[in-house]
Parts: C-alpha cells; structure tokens; sequence
C-alpha cells in the first residue's frame, strides 16, 4: 500500500460502464515521512475519503481487489483513510486543511 | 489511473487475433495542469475518445478489467472522457 493525499476530483460522463458511480479522487503520492513523491494520480475511492485527507491507495491490479469478483479498471485505488503514522524520523498525524467530503 | 491526451491512432492489420476491431490510440501522458509529459503509450480506447480529448488511462493488468478488453494481451486502456476536474 501506498500513502498520499487527496488534492482534487475528477469528473466525466462518458466513460466505462464499471466506473459509473465510483468517485474519482487526485492523489498526491507521498513517502511515508509525509513528502510529496512523484506525480498526480487518479485514484477510486472505497472509504469516502474527501479533499485535504491523507489517506493509504492500493496500486497496479490489487486495485481491483476491492471489486471482486466484478471487474473494475482501476490501477489505483484508496482503501483507508490515515489517522497517525508512526515513523522512525517522527510520529506525524495528517491535518486536513480542508474537507468537501 | 494517470490523466493523458489522445494525440493520434495506431492502424495495424496483421496483429493478435484479439486485437482485431479495438481503436488503438496514442496517449501522451500530461500533468493536471494539462501541460505534456515526456511519456507516450498505445491504450485501447473503451470509450470512443477522438485526438485531442483528455482522458483517464489505466495500465497494466488492471486494463483486462474491461468487458472490452477481458483477457486480452492488452496493458493500456482508456476507461473516460474528462469533463471537469478540481485540484489543489
């Protein structure tokens, strides 16, 4: 698992049919020490996280596995939202600046 | 899943049988801001995307879990159409 920050939302109309519903949520990739790494994605969400949390996403095709036995195309998907880490350069806990649900 | 833009389509006749009737499209992957990314691939296209839209792409294995594209030797494939979207 992966742990990044929700930055934003995706919207389109015309798209797969398995991806009716599903909320599309920008992470932010970021190490475990809360720095941002690499590039935005674009990831489903399982937990209703919203903009501002810090949350852990599962990548490459275990994203699927929260949809089984259906299918989903999904490569990136958010499976918990993040309440402290604990780490051995410091114990941090994600502060949401803010929250549109 | 990674935003991109369909900057053209791929023909081939001779190919895996499976292939036969997807559009094949190529998809430079861009950043939010909509300014380009050095990376460009080849994705089936699931939604009837035309050159010049952005589009969301899934890639590796998890581009099988299309009723399109299910067992399929396919490992790109776009899944939507961006309307709007909000970031930071």
């Amino acid at each position: 698992m992966n742990l990044g920050r929700v930055t934003g939302r995706v919207w389109a109309t015309r798209k797969d049919v398995r991806l009716e519903g599903q909320r599309m949520l920008f992470v932010q990739p970021s190490s475990f020490s809360g720095k941002e790494s690499g590039g935005l994605i674009v990831a489903l969400d399982t937990v209703d996280a919203g903009v501002g949390d810090t949350v852990l996403y599962v990548s490459s095709s275990e994203a699927t596995v929260p949809f089984r036995p259906g299918l989903m195309p999904t490569d990136a998907t958010i499976v918990g939202i993040v309440d402290e880490v604990d780490h051995k350069e410091g114990s941090w806990t994600p502060n949401p600046e803010s929250s549109d649900g | 899943m990674v935003l991109g833009k369909v900057i053209g389509t791929v023909w081939a006749t001779r190919k895996d049988e499976q292939l036969r009737g997807l559009t094949l499209q190529l998809v430079r992957e861009i950043e939010a801001d909509g300014s380009d990314k050095s990376r460009v691939v080849v994705a089936v296209d699931s939604v009837g995307a035309g050159v010049g839209e952005t589009v969301l792409f899934v890639q590796g294995s998890s581009a099988r879990q299309t009723e399109l594209t299910k067992n399929k030797p396919i490992d790109a494939v776009i899944t939507a159409i961006i309307d709007k979207l909000d970031v930071e």
